[in-house]
């Protein structure tokens, strides 16, 4: 066993890069299920997020414009579940599962001609002073800008859901959509818009995977993030900053195993393995001891002769 | 009446035709554990049932359901693929096992091939290729181009293939190299990008140059790249999209040839249960191009030690050789025989860690 082959500046920084898909896809979905919407496509819109976002990117030799394409794309295909479940009001835990598989399906296809081709490089933060300092630089200021974005969308949900007119009416339609429509708030449109930012946000975290972490182009290359993003919300009792605090230390916990593995620590393998899932559900299940429960109207369909 | 009757004669008809067009059309399934598009294993596999269509054109048709996970999802899909009329069905991965077995007893007259396993049935062929041979050319180069002494090896499960790899690469990284140390990460997964991205971007942390992998995509290469100085070696496909750096060799599977056979000997009746355990020499294992990051020395090194593997001159496990914990295993040129290499479950010598059940 040797500990001090781990570098823990490294490490921070890299279980940060680990845990931004994770925090981008669950703030999206948070919002969404907070007006009242269960989508079980997270992981078909991250999917083709991630090819869009690739593909463009490849195209244009621009990741920027890589990023905006995949928010596009995740929101495109969450429109296709704006139409089953808000127009033709179907279950919605029906139309996310197929929502997941039309995605993994579209985004093999989409993305059979940029097997083993590598994108451009995104830019990293590179401020003079600031990210050369000693241990604070690298886990502060060296990041890629889409991890701070995932940060800033997160204090920003955070403050709208928490202090703004906009959150207010959006958290009356996920608790009471008859109440809502009563006051005269547009329930149907409210949602759509908020299923559009949980696709885009989706797609988004998907292009981070496919742009930054890996980068390249495979099938199915998010192997399950998005529904690990829809448990987080979940054990995240719908709190911005605790899915946050979720996702960092799943992606800590998932870095830190394989930190330990490689330092030959002492402790079987398959512990380490399920130790990140083991840890995240434990911490959020102990913070949301305070009773904060679901939307009331998570999962129901609205129509207004209801 | 007159025209019902017409109907209905013309639908046997129609039935009896294309009965008698099925019957002559063989039909070979394959079930794979990745995407066909993974650039490693799976697409390997894809490219053997590709020769098989080329070899064969109208007298066969090919089916294939890509990632289908290790478990009972597996047995559901073999299932379906022998209702549907398949004559042979390839099953290519390790996990395939008791699936495999299980629906080969339910289907006696399908036949089955299992890839990588050791349960052999009446209608289940079992067939592997040699990668170990593969491995000691790779730990070869390993040894001699590490600069830090540390490679990094990305394991995907602790199965006998993958530790046979793994003490392979090491005896020959040691013998060219005494000062050479494994850090090794199991990523239980065959196919997960990401978790190998990190678990090459952890291993580089660490200090490895050389990393070395056992799963299926090629997110390490990628992250190799990333990180600079670090060489890699493509695993199951060449990968060359990644030469000359990092990517500096490769094991390639080359299926096609065995497929093809296989095929022809259940259209001739001729297909009886067989045990194939191939490598260098029969050319199912492959050894990609050495790029020119490896000093000729080097190469010449490699391409020799491959030369004795493939006349057979040479054994990958040859003596003396201890297991870790010290016990002999192997005395002064003894070599290992094939039952003890296909359970492996120990490390050689030198191997820090332990491996995990």
């Amino acid at each position: 066993m040797d500990l001090s082959a781990i570098n823990p500046v490294l490490l921070v920084a890299s279980l940060m890069v680990a845990a931004t898909p994770l925090l981008l896809a669950a703030i999206g979905e948070l919002v969404v299920e907070k007006a009242g919407v269960l989508n079980l496509g997270v992981e078909g819109m991250m999917i083709t997020g991630a090819i869009c976002g690739f593909a463009i990117s490849v195209e244009t030799g621009s990741p920027w414009l890589g990023f905006i394409a995949a928010a596009i794309g995740g929101a495109i295909l969450s429109l296709l579940f704006v139409l089953m479940t808000q127009v033709a009001l179907a279950n919605q835990v029906a139309s996310g599962l197929a929502l997941t598989l039309f995605g993994l399906g579209l985004s093999a296809l989409m993305g059979q001609s940029y097997v083993g081709i590598k994108p451009p490089a995104m830019g990293r933060l590179d401020l003079p002073v600031l990210s050369d300092l000693p241990v604070v630089g690298p886990i502060l200021f060296s990041h890629d800008p889409i991890l701070y974005l995932g940060i800033l969308l997160t204090g920003a949900v955070w403050w709208v859901l928490k202090y703004s007119r906009a959150g207010l009416i959006l958290r009356a339609v996920g608790e009471n959509h008859d109440a809502a429509h009563a006051l005269g708030y547009k329930v149907i449109r409210i949602r759509v818009l908020a299923i559009l930012f949980g696709g885009a946000c989706a797609g988004l975290g998907g292009a981070y995977i496919s742009l930054i972490r890996v980068p390249q182009w495979t099938e199915g290359m998010t192997a399950g993030v998005g529904w690990i993003a829809l448990a987080l919300v979940v054990f995240a009792s719908w709190k911005p900053w605790r899915a946050l605090l979720g996702a960092y230390l799943f992606g800590g916990v998932t870095v830190v195993q394989l930190n330990l593995q490689a330092a030959g620590v002492a402790i079987p393998v398959e512990y380490l393995a399920m130790s990140p899932y083991l840890i995240t559900i434990l911490v959020l299940v102990i913070l949301s001891a305070d009773k904060s429960g679901a939307p009331a109207a998570l999962g129901r369909s609205f129509h207004a002769s209801h | 009446m007159k025209f019902t009757s017409l109907l209905a004669s013309a639908a046997m008809v129609l039935g009896l035709a294309t009965g008698a067009m099925a019957e002559d059309k063989t039909k070979v399934g394959f079930v794979y554990v990745g995407p066909v598009g993974d650039g490693g294993w799976t697409y390997e596999h894809d490219k053997g049932r590709q020769a098989v269509e080329a070899e064969f054109g109208d007298k066969v048709e090919t089916v294939f359901v890509e990632s289908v996970p290790e478990g009972p999802d597996a047995e559901r899909v073999m299932t379906q693929m022998a209702l549907e009329g398949a004559d042979l069905i390839f099953t290519t991965s390790f996990g395939y096992m008791d699936p495999t077995i299980n629906v080969a007893k339910k289907f006696p007259k399908v036949k089955f091939e299992h890839a990588t396993g050791y349960k052999q049935a009446e209608n289940v062929s079992v067939y592997s290729a040699r990668f170990y041979e593969g491995r000691a050319v790779q730990g070869t180069i390993a040894g001699r181009m590490t600069k830090s002494n540390i490679v990094g090896y990305i394991g995907s499960y602790p199965i006998p293939e993958v530790i046979r790899g793994i003490n392979s690469a090491f005896i020959h990284a040691r013998k060219v190299n005494p000062d050479v140390q494994f850090k090794i990460v199991w990523a239980y997964t065959w196919f997960d990008p990401a978790k190998e991205a990190d678990a090459a971007k952890v291993l580089i942390e660490q200090g490895a140059d050389v990393i070395l992998q056992h799963t299926d995509s090629t997110a390490p290469q990628a992250a190799a790249q990333a990180a600079g100085n670090v060489i890699t070696f493509g695993q199951a496909s060449d990968m060359s999209e990644y030469a000359p750096m990092p990517r500096v060799s490769s094991i390639i599977d080359n299926w096609a040839p065995y497929y093809i056979a296989r095929t022809k000997a259940v259209m001739d009746g001729t297909w009886t249960s067989v045990s194939t355990w191939d490598g260098i020499g029969a050319g199912m294992v492959g050894i990609g191009e050495i790029s020119d990051a490896v000093p000729a020395d080097v190469k010449a090194e490699a391409l020799a030690l491959k030369d004795a593997l493939a006349n057979g001159s040479y054994h990958a496990f040859t003596g003396p050789l201890k297991k870790q914990d010290g016990s002999d295993w192997l005395a002064e040129g003894e070599t290992a025989d094939d039952g003890t290499l296909a359970g492996m479950n120990f490390y050689v010598e030198g191997i820090e860690g332990d491996i995990p059940n």
